[in-house]
Parts: structure tokens; C-alpha cells; sequence
């Protein structure tokens, strides 16, 4: 039981840090970007040809602390690709997103755009690594520590919350602290308002696309670290993180957070009785369950 | 000239010059062009050899599927303003059904290796009806529950009914023999092709199909399913001109005018939801003819989902004509370009190329979002006539 709820806490974690992103980029932006999925993967497959390809030519140390997973190399790779990713959603905006809202196309419109842009991140990534599942670090012996409570937990997975921890409670002080931050909750709460106000609306655009896709990738990397990598991983979280946006009421980054770790620990949880392989639809249940009892969300004060 | 070569010449040519008389501005222009696209396909089926009139065939059935579909989202998305990303499961939904109930149930040895929920072994059209209705109920479900919400969230639940059917049918083996394809479904008027011929048909008629052999069956299909698109076209169109359907475009307009206006909004989006759904569920079980076994892979998202959107899109949504002509025109450019790269690329790259085309296919939705939102045949105003 407990260690459902450890594994379900880790895998939330991965989830939240994807549905913030998500649940930024709907309050500002103002519509459901169905490409985050995908970002995610770019992000993780960034890091892949880092690790793999990059830093090996560099000559970055291969040494890893203990049993994990975690040295240089992906110490490196995660705040990289974490850039590399940003830099193509800004690109993808300014490309094709921008001209929509400048013809003030419907939010339905952008959503369809980001499901055309998901599709061309994801065959780049077919197209460049193939259909194959990847490891990071293949034939890497992890062993898991044996905890109290019959809690079997691997090293990696304690890190993969750590990271997690560290990123939100920044994004809080980013968030709750800065005058950007304070620019970007504004905008999310009310876009004309915080125009008529002198916020530079495009800029706080523009750092949307770097905080949401760089939290993906490095959902995206934490998620292969744990697991494993493949061209339709992304595609995959794409249920879970809007289950844990919508859970979590759209436009508020804490919901989310909270949305993506209940979203975590039902999905694990859920394998008591069901088929693991169910664990998506798991998400779209309780996202059923969310449209039919409170649609606006567990923070949304009106529907 | 053979039977076969003269059944597929019919269909290809009314379908040729029906794609060209789409582009009459007036009723006596459209008229002229329908003959010239006619005969210009007609000569060219009548004079071509009979490897290439095969090689037509295929693509040609797989495009008169597709231009269903296509008209079945511009119900949805063209009239209504309805974001559907699920189409590939309504599909597949109706492709499993329909084989279901036209199958038996297996028997004997054949028992052990092929579980299915029920087989009842009816006939066609009661797998097509049976088809809509499941396709249907599926859509109410996701309409009522999310048709109230913001407009994305229809989006999101009908990507999320997608992938847990898709989990559903490849997990469990009772259902529909799980990941396992479920093989022997019956063809509509198969008898045809057989010897001897189907019972019910008139004495002159058995001698005129005599010379067809199963492998001739696909012509038959062809016709077939030529004859489908066109009587939905036209109930559709009856729709699309009705009262009904300019509530639709009133609510794709402007919702809260035509709430203004005393329409039930929310019932109206439902009802257009589910009638699309019907269309896409009946286009499962006439693709299921064309198959010989169905297994859920075969309906990909990447295939039935994203390439609908783009024949839509690029045909010009909201008008049924266009709907028709993108599915034909990506069709033609989707396969012509798998002929190309299988003569051309030279074999390592071939995988690679497989996702180029996906990629190039994204880019084009964007391209004609952002150059030409209204497509090769825009909607006409007031819904055209």
C-alpha cells in the first residue's frame, strides 16, 4: 500500500511538472496544447543524444553517484535539453501559433495547430531515432533500496522527486516573488486587464513556452530515466497531464501540481485491481469524474 | 471488355467526374465538367492494362472510405464547430461491430484461438445500422458530458475515449479476440463472386456475373461503396440545407446569438455530435469489407484520425463538397507519394521516409490553417445551392 503511494507520489511528480506547463499555457495562452505530450519527448530525446552521442566527443566524466543514474552526464543533459525544447516551443509559436493569434483565430483553431505541431515533433523523432524503446544508460544495474515498511525504492526514483521539488518550489518563488512571474499570473487571471496595465503580454508569452517546455523535457527525462524511451511516450501523458490541469482547475500552476500527484497516485493504485496497462485510462476516468462533479476544478471558484 | 473492367470504369467515372463538377460554378458548368471528368477517366480505365486497373482499385475503395469519413467530421467540425480527435475510435468501434454481428460465432477448434463477445452472423446492413448505434451512443456519451463545457474540453474526452477503447480492445481477449486479429468476416454480396452465385439472384443476372472470380471481388466493393458515399452525400446534403443544419452554422457562428434566438444550443451540439459518429461508426463497417481480418492496430490516430483532419481541412470544411474532394486529393497525394518513395529512396532510408511523409502531413494541416483556413472549395454562402 505504502509503496503504491511512494511510486504513485514519484510518477505524480513527473506528471505535475507536464501539467504545469499545460495549465500555464491554457490560462495565458489560452488554449489546450495538445503538442505538450510531445515536447516532453523532445525534451527526453534531446538528452538522449547528450548522454549518448555529445557528451562522450566532449569527454564529460561518466562516474555516477552510488546506484543511480545520475552523474555529469545527465546532471548536464537536464537543464540543456530543458533550453533545447524551449527554444523549438518558441520557435513553433512564433511560426505557427503567432500569426493565429494575430488574426485572433479561435482557441479551437491553436489547439489544432499544436495537434499538427505534435505531430511534426513526434516524426522528427522517429525520423532521427527510430521506433525503437532507448535506454539512457543500457546494461546500468540499479538496485532498488529496501526501506521500512516493505518500501522497495530505487535511487533514481528518490532523485526524480527531488528534482521534481526543487523546480516547483522555485517555480513558487519565480511565481510568487518576481515581477515577471507576478506579470505571468496576472495575464493568466485576466489577459486585457493585465494588457491595460503596461504588462508586456508577448514577453510574458514567450516565458510561458520556456517554463512550460522546459518543465516537459525535463518531465520527459525524469520519466526515462525511470523508465523507458519511445517516439509515442509523450503521446501517452498527453490524458494524464489535461486529466491533472482540468483536476487542478485550469490556469493555476498549484492546482496542477496537486492534480498531477492525485492523478499519480490513482493511476498506481489503480493496479491493484486493474490491468496496469489501463493506467491512461485511469486518467481519462477520473477526468470523467471531474467533468461530471466539479468542472471547474478543485480551485475554481465559479463554473 | 470484361465485367470487372466495366465496374470499376462506372465507379471511377461518375467518382472522376463527380470530383470535377465540383468546381461548376453554375449548374449547366458543373454538368459539363461531370461529363468531361467522366469520359476523361473512363478512357483512360478502358485503354489501361489490367495490372494497372488492379492497382486502381485499392486506393481507389480506400478513398471512398476516407471521403466518408471526412463528410461524417464536417457534420461535426465543418457544420458545428465540434473538435473531434477521436474519429479513428468511432471508426474502429464501428468496424468491430459491424464484424460481430455479421460473423458467427466460432465453432469447434477454431473456438479456442478466436473469442469474441457475441457473433450473430446477420446480414450486411444490419452491421451497418448495428455500427451507427454503437458509434452513436459513444458520442452521446462524450457529447452530454462535455458539450456543456468549455469548447476544448471535447476535444481532450474524445482523445481520451480513444486510447482506453484502444487499451480496452487490445487487453481483452474476450471482447473481440483482444490483440489477436479477428479473422473471417463476412464481405457483402460475396455470392456474387462465387460459383455458384448467390441464390436470390435473377436467372439473367447469374449469367452476366459468371465470369467473375473472388479475386474480381474488389470491383464489386468499388461499386458498392461508390453507391454508399453517394446516398450519404445526398442525405447529408438534405441535412446540411434543413432548418437543422443552419442551426448548426448559426451555433458555429455565434452560439450565444442562436441561444439569443431561443435554439437549444447544447441539444443541437449533441444531436450533431452523435449524427456525425453515425457516419464515421457506418464507415467502419463498410471499411470491414475490405479487409479480411480487423485487429485495433489497423486503426491508427495517425492514419484515421490526422489524415481525416487534413483531407477536411485542406477540402474546405463546411462544405460537403470539399470534404469529398480533400479525402480524394490527400488520398491521391498520400499513396502517389508511397509509389514514389518506394521506387525512388533507396532502401535504407525507407523507415525514415515513412515519417516524412507524417511529418510533411503535419506540417500541411498548420500550412493550410495559417494560408488557407477555408480550404480548396470554401463553404458557399448559405450553405450553397
Amino acid at each position: 500500500m505504502l509503496e503504491l503511494i511512494v511510486y504513485g507520489i514519484i510518477y505524480g511528480s513527473i506528471i505535475a511538472l507536464g501539467a504545469i506547463g499545460v495549465t500555464l499555457i491554457y490560462g495565458i495562452l489560452r488554449f489546450a496544447n495538445f503538442a505538450h505530450g510531445d515536447l516532453m519527448s523532445l525534451g527526453a530525446y534531446m538528452a538522449l543524444f547528450l548522454i549518448q552521442v555529445l557528451f562522450p566527443m566532449l569527454g564529460v566524466p561518466q562516474e555516477r553517484f552510488g546506484g543511480t543514474s545520475f552523474g555529469w552526464p545527465l546532471i548536464l543533459a537536464l537543464p540543456l535539453a530543458a533550453a533545447g525544447t524551449a527554444l523549438v516551443a518558441i520557435a513553433l509559436d512564433q511560426f505557427f501559433y503567432r500569426p493565429l493569434r494575430v488574426r485572433r483565430a479561435s482557441p479551437v483553431i491553436l489547439a489544432m495547430a499544436s495537434l499538427g505541431a505534435a505531430f511534426i515533433v513526434r516524426n522528427l523523432i522517429y525520423i532521427f531515432w527510430g521506433p525503437d524503446k532507448i535506454n539512457y544508460f543500457p546494461g546500468l544495474v540499479r538496485p532498488a533500496w529496501q526501506l521500512p515498511f516493505e518500501v522497495r525504492l530505487r535511487p533514481d526514483e528518490l532523485i526524480i522527486f527531488g528534482v521534481a521539488l526543487v523546480l516547483v518550489v522555485s517555480l513558487y518563488l519565480f511565481l510568487q516573488k518576481t515581477k515577471l512571474g507576478k506579470a505571468m499570473r496576472a495575464t493568466a487571471d485576466n489577459p486585457d486587464l493585465a494588457r491595460i496595465t503596461g504588462i508586456n503580454t508577448e514577453w510574458v508569452r514567450i516565458w510561458t513556452w520556456i517554463i512550460g517546455a522546459g518543465l516537459a523535457a525535463i518531465a520527459g527525462i525524469l520519466y526515462g530515466v525511470n523508465a523507458l524511451l519511445y517516439p509515442e511516450m509523450g503521446w501517452g501523458f498527453l490524458l494524464p497531464l489535461f486529466a491533472a490541469a482540468i483536476l487542478g482547475t485550469v490556469g493555476n500552476p498549484y492546482g496542477a501540481l496537486v492534480g498531477g500527484l492525485i492523478i499519480g497516485i490513482v493511476q498506481r493504485f489503480s493496479t491493484l485491481w486493474l490491468n496496469p496497462a489501463y493506467q491512461p485510462a485511469v486518467a481519462f476516468l477520473v477526468l470523467i469524474v471531474v467533468l461530471l462533479v466539479r468542472p471547474q476544478g478543485l480551485f475554481g471558484g465559479r463554473s | 471488355m470484361e465485367l470487372k473492367r466495366l465496374l470499376v470504369l462506372g465507379a471511377m467515372a461518375i467518382l472522376g467526374g463527380w470530383l470535377l463538377s465540383f468546381f461548376g460554378r453554375s449548374r449547366r458548368t458543373s454538368v459539363l465538367l461531370f461529363v468531361v471528368g467522366a469520359a476523361l477517366v473512363g478512357m483512360g480505365i478502358a485503354v489501361a492494362s489490367e495490372g494497372w486497373v488492379d492497382y486502381l482499385v485499392t486506393p481507389a475503395i480506400a478513398a471512398v472510405i476516407y471521403a466518408i469519413l471526412s463528410v461524417g467530421l464536417n457534420v461535426q467540425w465543418g457544420l458545428t464547430g465540434l473538435f473531434n480527435i477521436g474519429i479513428a475510435a468511432f471508426f474502429a468501434v464501428g468496424a468491430f461491430t459491424s464484424a460481430m454481428i455479421t460473423k458467427e460465432m466460432p465453432t469447434g477448434l477454431a473456438a479456442e484461438y478466436i473469442k469474441q463477445l457475441f457473433g450473430w452472423g446477420l446480414p450486411f446492413p444490419a452491421g451497418i445500422v448495428g455500427a451507427m448505434v454503437i458509434s452513436g451512443v459513444i458520442a452521446l456519451f462524450i457529447g452530454l458530458l462535455t458539450l456543456r463545457l468549455r469548447e476544448d474540453y471535447l476535444a481532450i474526452a474524445t482523445i481520451g475515449i480513444a486510447e482506453s477503447l484502444r487499451l480496452v480492445f487490445q487487453n481483452e481477449r474476450w471482447l473481440a479476440n483482444g490483440p489477436q486479429p479477428l479473422p473471417g468476416i463476412p464481405k457483402p454480396l460475396f455470392c456474387l463472386v462465387e460459383d455458384p452465385p448467390c441464390v436470390w439472384l435473377p436467372g439473367f443476372l447469374k449469367d452476366w456475373f459468371a465470369p467473375l472470380d473472388s479475386r474480381d471481388y474488389e470491383a464489386i466493393l468499388l461499386v458498392l461503396l461508390t453507391i454508399a458515399l453517394l446516398v450519404i452525400f445526398v442525405l447529408l446534403q438534405q441535412v446540411v440545407h434543413s432548418p437543422w443544419g443552419r442551426v448548426l452554422r448559426a451555433i458555429r457562428e455565434d452560439e450565444v446569438a442562436a441561444a439569443m434566438c431561443g435554439k437549444n444550443v447544447f441539444s443541437c451540439k449533441v444531436q450533431a455530435f452523435v449524427l456525425g459518429a453515425c457516419v464515421m461508426g457506418g464507415a467502419g463497417a463498410l471499411f470491414t469489407a475490405s479487409v479480411s481480418t480487423i485487429d485495433f492496430g489497423l486503426f491508427h490516430p495517425m492514419s484515421y484520425t490526422f489524415l481525416v483532419w487534413v483531407m477536411l481541412m485542406a477540402g474546405g470544411s463546411g462544405n460537403q463538397k470539399g470534404a469529398v474532394f480533400g479525402a480524394f486529393a490527400i488520398w491521391a497525394i498520400w499513396t502517389g507519394t508511397t509509389f514514389l518513395s518506394d521506387q525512388l529512396v533507396p532502401f535504407q532510408f525507407k523507415t525514415q521516409v515513412f515519417y516524412v511523409r507524417y511529418m510533411l502531413v503535419g506540417l500541411l494541416l498548420i500550412m493550410i490553417l495559417l494560408f488557407r483556413p477555408r480550404g480548396i472549395l470554401p463553404e458557399e454562402k448559405g450553405g450553397g445551392q
